[in-house]
């Protein structure tokens, strides 16, 4: 479970590609409206299950420890989980990185001969990009998730790691549907358009040979893949076809059954207000003799991709904490501005920011952290009390340094370090921890506010220029027999 | 982010941190802030020494330009007298994050939680500690409140700026939709990300015109200039004033000494 050397299974995202698609991305009038009204519905719909602050409290308290204390005891419950499972008639397989996770995958379909694979949510695979992986080796792999369904059908990526289609209107659906799925005709009616998805799905359930789907939570003591899910398609995925197999990332083991409910009634209230899904599979084996239905092998394949880096630093493993329920990217103000494909990433938002830079390494992520405005919301609402503005503050530390003594490098440490940010710092340093300096350039810019350039870089992209005021705070008082 | 609040009686002395922000682009801010202060029969301590709270550096992730200056201002407050500070972001700098910026250092880390038990946001040294009840006979008016990220999440000061404008008989307080989002600045943030900083900025100022106030309160200069500056860019009118400019206006036009 060492750091991956491979992190470059992701396209490379260069910063300046992230700031040129923050800039599309915010002008663009009708996404930036989309964004806000579903943002606002999903505020809205998690602040209605938790009217009471203190309890709100009490339960994140008890949920952050929940976790905590899981990862303090991560690779003894892997391996307990692994006994477990395996007991059960489960097959685990370990996977370093994308790739590995996609050859396991792509391995036991094509042991099966299988030519269809149907999907129930998962962002693990997303992560891996696996679809292109059964592409290439002849094997189909279809999204069942409506969401998901929708992206895929119109060649894209999930926006939004809860609503992946989010970003999209009843109009484009429309449009895409007619389009692309045979014998559909236009409608705008919501409940035809998913009829018309279930309808395709239907059919593929029963052809496919794998089945696949995500986990929320690993239970090491029984041997339990919790599955969390609305549309029922993750039930179908996991007992369906004859192979189900799940993927999850190692952080998402838990140690006992009883830890699992705080954990769920935290995500699911978090994530889109519910105060239970519709469907909640625990999945414990594969068929049985003398059962009638359920897959005759499951397996579960546990990804590192890097979380083994963030695993090793004390305060960077507060991000595998994360249960991913997306609500630190309905409250952030810069993600209901840009949406989730500006950041180029699998995991969009705040946690996409902490979360990436392990993945796919700090060069090519060095930007993520730097956009936040370290408002807080994030960190206010995650229900694992993730610190995420401190880990951006880390992150953009990492990124414009070496590595301190004694700690290991990042993946991509110190790739946004430059010679003019190091002597820019370095410099303000100087300049403010010296009193008699400060007043000094104080004083210039007081006398020479006339000076004051018109274009002062992104200040003045929407801003007049900032003026010095004709005397500073200092100098007033000092008229005033105020000094210490 | 629940204090323990000094008992006892009130304090004769305090210092006053204005902050680098006040100090080069608020002076009036600041000034106010200390008439206020005085006008409560206190004496008002202003290190001259003092610059920046290191804010700035610090989440740029250049923690140990940070440390340098944070040092050079935590030698300026020789007495155990409280520490105002007229913004929530550089008052929650000092009170939260000068504690973790000496973590490896144990004198300079005592140092720092000494330092940060005396650190006071102005509103809530105003509401908390002097107690204040002010009347108000000024003209009624009616503004809206911008509640900065740090007072909210941070310091828990939000609540005191509306409290103390709740003291207000004259004014009519309303409220902005998205109250609680952040209003763009972020510190390097806006110079960095210009065009997502430029959009949080427009709609929070949309957001704040929109309750048909006369003005906007803000107890942070970076909110205040951030959004005036963009105000100003559009040729709108419409501007902020800070909390301590506001109070100190609404008292003096109801003929009390300014």
């Amino acid at each position: 479970m060492n750091a991956p050397e491979n992190t470059q299974t992701l396209s490379f995202i260069p910063a300046s590609e992230f700031k040129q698609r923050t800039t599309e991305a915010v002008a663009d009038a009708h996404l930036r409206q989309s964004f806000r009204s579903a943002m606002d519905f999903l505020m809205a719909k998690r602040a209605a299950q938790f009217p009471d602050a203190d309890a709100l409290e009490a339960q994140r308290a008890l949920a952050e420890h929940i976790r905590r204390y899981s990862l303090s005891r991560l690779p003894e419950l892997l391996e307990k989980l692994e006994r477990q499972l395996t007991a059960n008639g489960i097959q685990v397989h370990w996977a370093e990185n994308a790739e590995q996770a996609n050859a396991i995958i792509v391995g036991i379909a094509q042991k099966h001969s299988a030519e269809l694979m149907v999907k129930g949510k998962s962002m693990v695979s997303e992560e891996t990009e696996l679809n292109h992986a059964m592409e290439a080796a002849g094997i189909a792999a279809l999204e069942s998730d409506m969401g998901e369904y929708i992206v895929q059908l119109d060649g894209e990526k999930p926006s939004h790691i809860i609503m992946p289609a989010i970003h999209k209107t009843k109009q484009q659906i429309a449009r895409l549907f007619a389009e692309k799925v045979p014998g559909a005709s236009y409608t705008e009616s919501v409940d035809e358009l998913i009829g018309i998805g279930r309808a395709v799905l239907r059919e593929k359930f029963m052809a496919a040979e794998i089945g696949l789907s995500g986990v929320n939570f690993a239970v090491a003591e029984t041997g339990t893949l919790c599955l969390v899910e609305n549309e029922g398609n993750g039930r179908m995925c996991t007992t369906v076809p004859d192979v189900h197999i799940a993927i999850t990332g190692i952080e998402k083991v838990v140690e006992k059954l009883e830890h699992v409910p705080p954990l769920l009634n935290l995500l699911t209230r978090s994530a889109t207000g519910q105060i239970i899904t519709t469907y909640f599979n625990m999945i414990s084996r594969p068929r049985q003799p003398g059962e009638l239905d359920g897959p005759k092998e499951v397996h579960l394949v546990l990804l590192d991709n890097g979380r083994t880096q963030a695993y090793a630093d004390e305060q960077m493993r507060a991000t595998l904490q994360c249960i991913r329920c997306g609500a630190c990217m309905n409250h952030c103000p810069v993600y209901t501005r840009i949406g989730g494909h500006a950041y180029g990433t699998t995991y969009p938002g705040p946690i996409g920011e902490i979360i990436s830079p392990h993945m796919m390494g700090l060069a090519a992520t060095h930007a993520l952290p730097t956009a936040s405005t370290l408002c807080g919301a994030c960190g206010e609402v995650c229900p694992v009390k993730i610190p995420i503005p401190d880990l951006l503050i880390r992150l953009r530390a990492e990124a414009t340094h070496d590595a301190r003594p004694g700690h290991a490098p990042l993946v991509g440490q110190g790739a946004a370090r430059s010679a003019l940010m190091d002597f820019v710092w370095a410099g303000w340093a100087a300049l403010y921890s010296r009193p008699a300096l400060y007043r000094a350039f104080v004083w210039l810019a007081t006398r020479f506010r006339f000076l004051t350039p018109p274009m002062q870089s992104g200040w003045t992209v929407s801003r007049t220029p900032l003026k010095p005021a004709p005397r500073t705070l200092r100098e007033q008082l000092a008229g005033r027999h105020l000094k210490t | 982010m629940q204090r323990d609040m000094p008992t006892g009686p009130r304090p004769k002395d305090v210092y006053f941190f204005s902050t680098c922000l006040v100090d080069l682009f608020c002076p009036e801010a600041g000034l106010d802030a200390i008439t206020l202060l005085e006008r409560e029969g206190i004496a008002v301590h202003f290190p001259e020494d003092q610059t920046c709270c290191g804010q700035p550096a610090y989440t740029s992730g250049f923690g140990e330009r940070a440390r340098a200056v944070a040092q050079a201002q935590m030698q300026l407050f020789p007495n155990d007298w409280p520490i105002v500070v007229p913004s929530g972001s550089c008052a929650g700098m000092m009170r939260h994050h000068y504690p973790r910026l000496f973590a490896d250092d144990p004198l300079l880390k005592a140092r720092a939680e000494a330092l940060a038990e005396q650190i006071f946001e102005f509103s809530e040294f105003l509401l908390d500690v002097l107690k204040v009840h002010w009347r108000d006979s000024g003209k009624p008016a009616t503004v809206t409140l911008h509640t900065s990220c740090s007072a909210r999440r941070e310091m828990g000061t939000h609540l005191h700026v509306r409290a103390l404008l709740a003291q207000l008989s004259g004014v009519n307080v309303v409220t902005q939709s998205h109250e609680s989002e952040c209003c763009g600045f972020g510190g390097t943030f806006s110079l960095k990300h210009p065009s997502i900083s430029s959009a949080m900025s427009g709609d929070k100022v949309d957001a704040l015109k929109e309750t048909g106030a006369e003005a906007f309160i803000s107890a942070d200069c970076g909110c205040m200039l951030n959004l005036n500056h963009t105000l100003q860019k559009r040729g709108d009118s419409f501007q902020g004033k800070h909390l301590a400019t506001f109070l100190r206006e609404r008292l003096a036009a109801a003929g009390e000494k300014s």
